[in-house]
């Protein structure tokens, strides 16, 4: 009976892989979100309080002599008045740390995710990310942003459903910028002409405000990618938020 | 292999189901934490940017 007993053995252990291989997927779908949803809280709360801090030093009078107050952006801006250097620079956000907070109205109201700065495997981990050396929020250029479709908390789920004219908000310690989307495609993941200052035009200087969202597409695969374009409509200090966009208006 | 484990297992039947539990338990927190994490980035389903060598996680 040995070939009976190893027959057993055998669909023992093709059962347990089967098992194994739908723990993975759900540990995929579900687990990974858990991650991140505490990423991006602690991302949120981070956030607030670099803020909060970088409003404070704006405000507070320029009394202090120059250099004693350790600014990691000391000296890379060169414009800046002594003494009065925000301690928060958007331009020096290192990799992997919250940058903006983005909102798509569509997705509802409970839709604020934490862009953080850079694209690496561990950065979007934490949420969706800012490609280094794209614009930043709000300035001329391309300001490219890539999220999960599927996995880890899957940010950019439904980024398909977007059409012309649906607003993206994107907050900064500083301003509102409210994106209008104006198109979206598919392309081939080696594509990289979509994240170029003005899209599809490698080399030529960008003359207006853009923001370019990546995912991989169809979702749960990586075989293509999904992009949304949007363009630069409307721009707010913060303490005046886009009130009505973000109603859904 | 699931019926020779349950002969091995120590005790009356109770412990033995005990011992199980705590097995299952700990095969589970081995593949959630430390192999899932691992096998993930070698899979291609979390690729979202575009760059010119892709195919490997971005």
């Amino acid at each position: 009976m040995s070939i009976r007993k190893a027959l057993t053995a055998l669909g023992e252990l093709l059962v347990t892989a089967g098992v194994i291989v739908l723990l993975f997927a759900a540990y995929e779908l579900w687990g990974t979100g858990v991650y991140t949803s505490g990423q991006q809280s602690d991302l949120h709360s981070e956030l607030n309080r670099e803020w909060a801090s970088a409003s404070a030093a704006a405000t507070a009078p320029a009394t202090a002599p120059p250099g004693s107050t350790a600014s990691p952006s000391a000296g890379a801006t060169p414009t800046a008045v002594p003494g009065a250097v925000p301690a928060y620079d958007i331009k020096h956000v290192p990799l992997g740390s919250g940058l903006a907070v983005l909102r798509i109205p569509k997705f509802g109201s409970d839709y604020d995710k934490v862009i953080v700065q850079g694209v690496g495997t561990e950065d979007l981990k934490r949420g969706p990310g800012h490609y280094p050396g794209s614009a930043f929020p709000g300035d001329v250029g391309n300001f490219v942003v890539s999220g999960h479709r599927t996995t880890y908390g899957a940010p950019f789920n439904r980024i398909d459903e977007l059409r012309a004219g649906d607003p993206i908000v994107v907050q900064t310690a500083t301003n509102w910028y409210v994106y209008r989307v104006t198109a979206s495609e598919i392309v081939q993941p080696t594509a990289t002409d979509v994240v170029s200052p003005v899209p599809h035009h490698v080399g030529e200087k960008a003359t207006t405000a853009l923001m370019t969202l990546t995912t991989c597409n169809p979702k749960y695969s990586a075989a293509q990618r999904l992009i949304v374009y949007a363009t630069l409509d409307a721009t707010s200090p913060s303490g005046s938020p886009p009130v009505t966009v973000l109603a859904g208006g | 292999m699931y019926a020779w484990l349950w002969h091995h297992l120590p005790g009356s039947r109770a412990t033995k189901a005990l011992c199980a539990l705590l097995l299952l338990v700990a095969v589970l927190a081995l593949l959630f934490f430390v192999v899932f994490p691992a096998v993930e980035d070698w899979l291609p389903f979390n690729d979202v940017t575009v760059d010119p060598g892709s195919v490997n996680p971005a």
